[in-house]
């Protein structure tokens, strides 16, 4: 083998991202008996599922008894406008319980209730008071529950290492090539399996939640090595980040902040949330604010407020009110707890927002009312999977946690998505590792991929004079955010295609200056690949689906159409070029449907 | 717009020295902000860690003027316009380049502590736990692993030959939360004492004003767990402590 060049690593299985999915597949791999490796472009531990705040949903009945996985499948399938895969969902609802008692059986402490289980808490599209949580800060619980869980299961780490490609032996995965970001030395990873766990794309747009992590590489990788994407016109814009002071634009205030109380308010000190109740939540959402203020205390007889319908028409409402010049002065709206609660319940609930507001824009949040507005939070489409075995559609490739399409359909509800890398994750894990106990026959990697890739990665170095890459990630940015945002049509989508064929030209051209160790520029210069795939299908796909839908809003088609609620949007490369079909969903049973009659 | 000079060190183990950086910050901008900018304008391969870039990560740990802090949580107007700003890695690991320093020690140490050993469930297959009964641990849960406590303890902070045998502040409250965990069964009292050298540690409290969580790692972490370090050398304590630890067992 010519790979004697590279430093190389074996694995039976492979897992790419040490994020929440990432960890628990791994673990679960490992578990199996096979040898494991798993890497990550951060340290351990930093993934973006450390910032996640709220909770995870999982129909655990602590706090109301009444709650089962039929209703927390129901809710999810609501929120997602019924264009979730169905199989995820119902798994998803099934399995959350257990995935969130085994994490507290690994060492999690969750807040409890006053008889000593794990206290829930309402958000935005659960019927009941669902989320598990610690404060506002569930997801560093997590991370580091299954991060120090992990570091004992014989796991292999590769920390601070970003992967470039993916290679294929004929048809199957065969392993992987990348480089170590603080040396820059090319690596190759050869193995049976490989379980893609990357997480988003929300660094393509200018106003977002998400880190310089998420370029969309997973969802790039897969593509590459002919996988299907789908769904990749839904992303989510999540209705409350900061919106001042500039710096801090983006930035996430938790959906906990009303599952806790907290009212969206115009500048005019309006509850205006109450003129955008959509005919499809009617019947559960209260129509006035008494109904809506009793509903905290009572919700049998009350029907939820609607600032805590799902994100999609949050977002749309706060957008609209932003528009009719009825917002705050920074460009956003209100969001106000301190009214309703006493401050010492504000700072036990919700500390890491009350210093997160001190800290950084100077706001006593047990005082007054933020400053909030929408901002890219997560994208729902990704990778197409087999419900049960998290299967990409590329043998010996799996794909599990933000990175995997179908689950969340066209919106996700709020703690929808750690319990799904629980859920999945673990899937992911398990059958990627049956797969490398199944596989036969040698496993080769062909040296001609493994010399290109790394060609591909050294290439900006040699590009003198060539663009700087944070400008061009800047002006994708400012591409998406004003024509591929929260509100879009067939102009500027079509005027957004143009500017990234533009900008994928100029990223031919990009360079990187100074040396191969730690070098960041050079970093952004080759994530700037995945981020122009994966903004590529995103306007493809929105282009597409000639309607509204969740997270994906047409001003020249402003309504639902069954019609698209009965194909997903798939994505795939041949030949070089992108090919966009509609496929139908796959069909619900009968005894699922049912779910869907009986209760308004 | 007010200017800044930053002064930013650049370099890597070979050689390095402090550049001055004259950049632009606007209302509200943090120190990593500027960074940033300098990135995109003047230094596109100027190395710093960053992920959440709003004090939950961890990740933008550096030497501010001296200070040990997150750079993702000093805000500029911290700062007088006039005077350089100086910006540095952490000093107590080894660097890789400018801001970025090789923090692989801690990961190395983290995985000698023994983990969570689980007692049995309730008869009914649960288990339960009392908010107050976890109140401390989840203070130590706060921690989001930006080594800051590491890096200003002075027992590892210019004596490498320490550090084989002192697992730091960090770790203190990793395995303090271990052992005040109700679901734990494992007596880590020895390897508090042998391997990861509580009693090296003179109280001074250094790390706890620097951590940034505002975890009272001194107080709530360090001090309850020397004093179980010296009561297991003393067997009536302890084995009154193992007598009173079982009977506040949730039943
Ligand atoms: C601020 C914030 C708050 C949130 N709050 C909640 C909440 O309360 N409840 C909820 O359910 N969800 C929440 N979410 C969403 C949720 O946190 C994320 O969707 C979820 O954590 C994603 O997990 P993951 O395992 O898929 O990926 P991540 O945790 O993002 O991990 C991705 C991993 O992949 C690695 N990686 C990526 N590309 C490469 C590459 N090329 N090579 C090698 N490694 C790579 C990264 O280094 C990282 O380790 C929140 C999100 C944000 C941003
Ligand atoms: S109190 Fe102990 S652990 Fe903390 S800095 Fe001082 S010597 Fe180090
Ligand atoms: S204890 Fe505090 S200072 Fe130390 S690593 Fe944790 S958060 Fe940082
Ligand atoms: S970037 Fe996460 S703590 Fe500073």
């Amino acid at each position: 083998m010519a790979n004697a060049d590279y430093e190389t690593h074996e694995h039976d299985v492979v897992v790419i991202g040490a994020g929440g999915a990432g960890l628990r597949a791994a673990i679960e791999a490992a578990a199996q008996g096979v040898s494991v490796g798993l890497i990550c472009k951060s340290l351990l531990g930093k993934a973006h599922t450390v910032m996640a705040e709220g909770g995870i949903a999982a129909a655990l009945g602590n706090v109301w008894p009444e709650d089962t996985w039929q209703v927390h499948f129901r809710d999810t399938m609501r929120g997602g406008k019924m264009l979730n895969n169905w199989r995820m969902a119902q798994l998803h609802a099934q399995e959350a319980p257990e995935r969130v008692l085994e994490l507290e059986r690994w060492g999690a402490l969750f807040d409890r209730t006053k008889d000593g289980r794990i206290l829930q808490r309402d958000f935005g599209g659960h019927r009941y008071a669902r989320l598990a949580h610690v404060g506002d800060r569930t997801g560093l619980e997590m991370i580091r529950t299954l991060q120090y869980h992990g570091i004992h299961q014989g796991i292999d780490v590769y920390m601070e290492c970003t992967i470039a490609r993916l290679l294929k032996d004929g048809e199957r995965v065969s392993g992987a090539v990348g480089y170590w970001r603080p040396h820059g030395k090319v690596v190759l990873f050869k193995a049976k399996a490989v379980v893609l766990a990357t997480g988003g794309i929300g660094k393509a747009w200018k106003i977002t939640s998400n880190s310089w992590e998420y370029t969309g590489d997973g969802h790039a990788l897969a593509l590459w090595a002919g996988a299907d994407l789908i769904d990749m016109e839904f992303v989510q814009f999540h209705p409350t980040g900061m919106v001042w002071p500039p710096s801090v634009r983006g930035i996430l205030v938790t959906e906990g902040v009303r599952g806790d109380g907290g009212m969206l308010k115009n500048n005019k000190g309006e509850r205006f949330m109450f003129n955008y109740i959509p005919e499809f939540f009617k019947g559960e959402t209260a129509d006035n604010e008494d109904e809506a203020d009793r509903w905290y205390d009572d919700k049998k007889s009350n029907r939820r407020t609607p600032d805590l319908l799902p994100r999609d028409e949050v977002a749309r409402a706060i957008n609209a009110e932003m528009k009719a010049g009825r917002g705050s002065p920074h460009g956003g709206v209100y969001l106000d707890i301190a009214s309703r609660r006493p401050a010492d319940y504000i700072r036990r609930r919700l500390p890491s927002m009350y210093h997160q507001f001190k800290e950084l824009a100077g706001v006593d949040i047990t005082k007054e009312p933020m400053e909030v507005g929408p901002t890219c939070h997560y994208v729902m489409g990704g990778v197409r999977v087999d419900a049960d075995s998290t299967a990409a559609t590329v043998p010996g490739l799996f794909a599990a946690g933000e990175v995997a399409g179908g689950m969340h359909g066209s919106n996700r509800l709020g703690g929808n998505s750690l319990s799904d890398l629980l859920v999945f994750g673990r899937r992911a894990g398990l059958h990627a590792a049956l797969y490398a106990k199944d596989f036969g026959g040698p496993l080769t990697v062909d040296a001609g991929q493994v010399e290109a890739v790394a060609r591909e990665v050294l290439e900006p170095f040699s590009r003198a004079g060539g663009e700087n890459p944070y400008a061009i990630q800047a002006d994708l940015q400012e591409t998406m955010q004003s024509l591929v945002g929260l509100i879009r049509s067939e102009r500027e989508l079509t005027e957004a295609l143009r500017k990234i064929e533009t900008l994928k030209a100029r990223a031919k051209r990009v360079r990187a200056e100074g040396a191969r160790t730690y070098n960041p520029g050079w970093h952004t210069a080759l994530d700037l690949r995945s981020l122009l795939a994966v903004a590529e299908c995103c306007a493809m796909a929105a282009l597409e689906r000639k309607e509204s839908r969740g997270g994906h809003t047409r001003d020249d088609h402003p309504y639902t159409d069954d019609q698209w609620g009965r194909v997903n949007v798939v994505l795939r490369l041949r030949d070089g070029a992108l090919q966009l079909s509609r496929e139908p969903l796959p069909e619900m049973p009968a005894e699922l449907r049912a779910l869907f009659q009986e209760r308004k | 717009m007010p200017t800044f000079t930053l002064r930013v060190f650049r370099g890597d183990p070979t050689r390095g020295e402090f550049k001055d950086y004259r950049v632009e910050a606007e209302e509200g901008m943090v120190v990593l902000d500027v960074i940033h900018r300098l990135q995109a304008t003047q230094a596109t391969d100027l190395a710093v860690r960053w992920n959440c870039k709003a004090g939950k990560c961890g990740s933008c740990s550096a030497e501010i003027d001296g200070q040990p802090r997150l750079m993702c949580m000093t805000r500029m107007d911290l700062f007088a316009e006039g005077e350089p700003i100086t910006v540095a890695p952490i000093r107590a690991f080894p660097l890789i380049r400018d801001l970025v320093t090789d923090v692989g020690f801690n990961f190395e140490k983290a995985k000698t502590i023994p983990p969570l050993r689980l007692k049995p469930p309730e008869p009914d297959g649960t288990y339960r736990m009392m908010q107050e009964d976890i109140d401390r641990i989840q203070e130590f849960h706060k921690c989001i692993e930006c080594f800051l406590c590491q890096d200003v303890c002075h027992v590892i902070r210019d004596h490498e030959e320490n550090k084989p045998a002192f697992a730091g502040p960090r770790f203190f409250i990793k395995l303090a939360s271990l052992e005040m965990h109700p679901l734990d069964t494992r007596d880590r009292t020895a390897f508090g004492r042998t391997t990861a050298g509580v009693g090296l540690c003179n109280i001074t409290k250094c790390c706890t004003e620097v951590c940034p969580e505002g975890i009272h790692i001194t107080d709530n972490a360090i001090i309850p767990l020397k004093e179980r370090v010296a009561d297991s050398l003393d067997p009536i304590v302890w084995l009154l402590r193992k007598f009173r630890s079982q009977k506040t067992q949730p039943v």
